[in-house]
């Protein structure tokens, strides 16, 4: 009698929260099965992982990896003291043994390594770093050796009363200066023929596009919630065809416009979409992270997977500090759309995550 | 290092304000701070009241200094063996794991943390350069031979496995501008979960919970689950009962009580595992520094610092370290303020994993001593 008493409390407890979940978005979605590598990059005695910014691999499987460590010394910039050698630059093997770094020392460190944001790499095998404090976007071949800069570092000691902003904006709030003047760049993607196209950022809020050699060809956007605004565009990726993903972090949404930067639609119900990339190949797939805020390393955090319409697979993973948890994804490399690396700010780690 | 300078002088002058007041009228007509928050003439500030009222400035003697049997004890000489050309900086935390090799948490030029044998031979650098070395302000290490790195410029907590490797972090540095933080400048009541501002020290019970202090601004102890989940939080700023004076130092016995050392205010605040306030013992100064012994009957162990301002008169009366039973009885004391080697220069890190095995490290000389004590001396002798 007893077990069967149990049994109806839990068939009717069940059915209380079916008819709770059942209208939410939650309980409509298929998850996503999955496992993670768990501690799988080895690292050198005297290298240790920071807050993991970027992770990108290579054609053959490499991995580069942009995190912000820390650093003895300091810079006065013009409003704010940057960590000097603070932003490493490594890469791994496809087993995660180490293979080297950029700059091994901290005066050999490139110049625009100040504040770890992300890393790419392109079609073409060049690895392409994104550095807020030193608004730089640097683009490296794959034997280290410097090929294209974008925007500039700040002088160490800057004009008085300069906004730290080079040139004039006369746009609206957020549309920048046009050119490559960013204020916090936040990512970088690139479509066939090489163009090159940067959200930018948490200074501005605009998507600045330039040939392949670097030259400005427009920017858009500003400051706000209406279509082609952004409040925070913090991630960019771009498909076969030329059109550009926007994951417009603080209005909820990731945006899509035509490869002339033209709104096209808006994908919602994602949460925060911090870190998104499209796979490459026939049948592309769109992953967004709804990472957990400063504030929480238990909420939200979980990846959704896509059409490249906005239909949503299914979606996998919960914030936290396990395994198989994420504490604030800041990238996601899909370039295999079943084998995914994540880049943890608050976890300090990459995780290597096989979908099943 | 300015920071803690500005706290070391505040408590100095704290200090000598209580001795004065010591001199001069040690019973009744205690002074009482001046109304309106101003300060005294001649620029000496009065610890804060509180919340908790009526006790007015603290008298820098011990209550027990004079009653506390001495312990005999031994430093071992030059325990501490560098490489040549690594340097200590301020000695800031020690900890002990179960192999007996000791963890040394120093502000040198950068914060960084040694890994010495148990004859005091450098073994390594843990987390070198790690993003969570900023301010050091203390390491400790867990049942399971964790180490965790208290960090009140990071405002983080860095959990090392014995491997060395960072596998959790609790709190977030402030990182560039708009990473969801602005730099803490006041405390926040209630303080955020998940957020610390200058945390001071982490503690652990048998279940693996843990127990931070949060510290300098937020005077709170916050309680997590092992896997570094929110469960509760206790206390203000004050010097009422379950609240904290600058919150400085962490312990938790076996039972799982928790008690948090209140400088400023020279307090010994006890809980139980829930939080819930217990006691206070205000007995034995100003507790700089806390550890607990292993083994079926546990003693704690505080350090009544000498403020780091080399003050002979504020010598005379500070630099022990008191035993006590977990009950706050006080079963003797060691230890005198002084610059040579079997002397405390404002002791900030204390290890008792075993009774007469104490380890210090000190700020002023940037030094780890080593002390064995001998108790059973001290029964048989007068």
């Amino acid at each position: 009698m007893k077990s069967a008493r149990l049994a109806s409390t839990l068939v009717f407890a069940g059915a209380l929260a079916g008819s709770l979940l059942g209208g939410s978005l939650v309980a409509q979605q298929k998850e996503i099965a999955y496992e993670s590598a768990g501690d799988f990059l080895k690292l050198p005695d005297d290298i240790h992982l920071g807050e993991v910014a970027g992770v990108a691999t290579t054609a053959n499987g490499n991995l580069w990896v942009y995190y912000q460590g820390g650093g003895p010394n300091a810079t006065i910039g013009a409003s704010r003291v940057y960590i000097n050698g603070g932003a490493r630059l490594l890469e791994f093997d496809r087993t995660g043994k180490y293979l080297r770094e950029i700059g091994t020392s901290e005066n050999d460190r490139p110049y625009a390594f100040l504040f770890a944001q992300g890393v790419r790499v392109d079609p073409q095998g060049n690895v392409w770093i994104v550095d807020r404090a030193s608004r730089m976007v640097v683009k490296f071949d794959q034997t280290g050796k410097v090929l294209l800069t974008l925007g500039r570092r700040l002088e160490a000691v800057g004009e008085l009363g300069s906004s730290g902003v080079f040139g004039r904006a006369s746009g609206p709030p957020g549309s920048g200066v046009p050119g490559d003047n960013f204020n916090q760049p936040l990512d970088v993607a690139w479509d066939a023929a090489g163009n090159i196209f940067i959200p930018d950022g948490y200074g501005n809020a605009r998507v600045a596009k330039f040939d392949k050699n670097g030259k400005f060809i427009k920017s858009w956007g500003a400051t706000g919630e209406g279509q082609g605004q952004f409040n925070i565009p913090a991630s960019i990726a771009v498909d076969a065809k030329g059109m550009v993903y926007v994951a417009d972090m603080g209005n909820n949404r990731i945006q899509v416009f035509d490869n002339d930067g033209t709104y096209k639609s808006e994908i919602k119900n994602i949460g925060a979409p911090r870190a998104i990339c499209i796979s490459p190949g026939a049948n592309q797939v769109l992953y967004s992270s709804n990472s957990n805020p400063t504030e929480d390393p238990f909420q939200n955090g979980e990846i959704y997977k896509m059409q490249l319409d906005g239909t949503v697979v299914g979606r996998f993973g919960k914030a936290g500090k396990q395994f198989k948890e994420f504490g604030m994804v800041n990238a996601i490399d899909c370039r295999d759309p079943n084998t995914l690396y994540v880049a943890e700010m608050m976890n300090w780690r990459v995780q290597k995550i096989t979908l099943k | 290092m300015k920071t803690r300078c500005i706290y070391g002088v505040a408590v100095a002058l704290a200090m000598a304000a209580g001795m004065t007041l010591f001199a001069q009228a040690p019973t009744g007509g205690a002074q009482t701070p001046p109304a309106g928050g101003q300060a005294p003439p001649g620029g000496a500030q009065t610890p804060p009241a509180g919340r908790g009222g009526g006790r007015g400035a603290v008298s820098l003697r011990p209550k027990a200094l004079d009653t506390a049997p001495d312990i005999p004890f031994e430093v071992v000489r030059n325990f501490m063996k560098l490489p040549a050309n690594v340097y200590m900086g301020e000695g800031i935390g020690v900890a002990t794991n179960s192999k007996g090799h000791v963890f040394v948490n120093t502000c040198a030029q950068q914060t960084r943390n040694f890994e010495f044998d148990q004859n005091g031979n450098f073994v390594r650098e843990l987390g070198k350069d790690s993003y969570g070395n900023v301010f050091c302000h203390g390491i400790r290490v867990d049942a399971q031979d964790n180490i965790w790195v208290i960090d009140e410029g990071a405002n983080s907590i860095v959990k090392y496995n014995p491997q060395g490797r960072a596998v959790m972090i609790l709190g977030r540095r402030i990182g560039f501008p708009y990473n969801g933080m602005e730099p803490p400048v006041k405390a926040l009541d209630p303080a955020p979960p998940y957020i610390f501002n200058r945390p001071t020290d982490v503690g652990f019970d048998a279940a693996g919970n843990i127990f931070v202090a949060d510290g300098y601004v937020n005077s709170r102890i916050v309680k997590y689950d092992k896997n570094g989940k929110f469960i509760k939080q206790v206390g203000h700023r004050g010097s009422g009962p379950g609240e904290f004076t600058l919150l400085h130092s962490l312990v938790v016995d076996a039972k799982g009580d928790v008690y948090g050392g209140s400088r400023s205010d020279a307090r010994i605040v006890v809980f139980d595992n829930d939080l819930n306030y217990k006691t206070t013992y205000d007995h034995v100064g100003a507790p700089w520094s806390l550890c607990i012994t292993s083994g079926p009957h546990q003693y704690l162990y505080s350090s009544n610092s000498n403020p780091d301002s080399n003050d002979s008169e504020i010598h005379k009366v500070t630099g022990q370290v008191f035993k006590m039973e977990l009950d706050g009885t006080v079963v003797g004391k060691f230890g005198v303020p002084g610059k040579e080697q079997g002397q405390f220069s404002t002791v900030h890190g204390l290890d008792c994993r075993n009774e007469n095995e104490i380890f210090v490290t000190e700020i002023v000389e940037w030094r780890l001593q080593k002390f064995i004590l001998h108790p059973t001396a001290a029964k048989g002798s007068k």
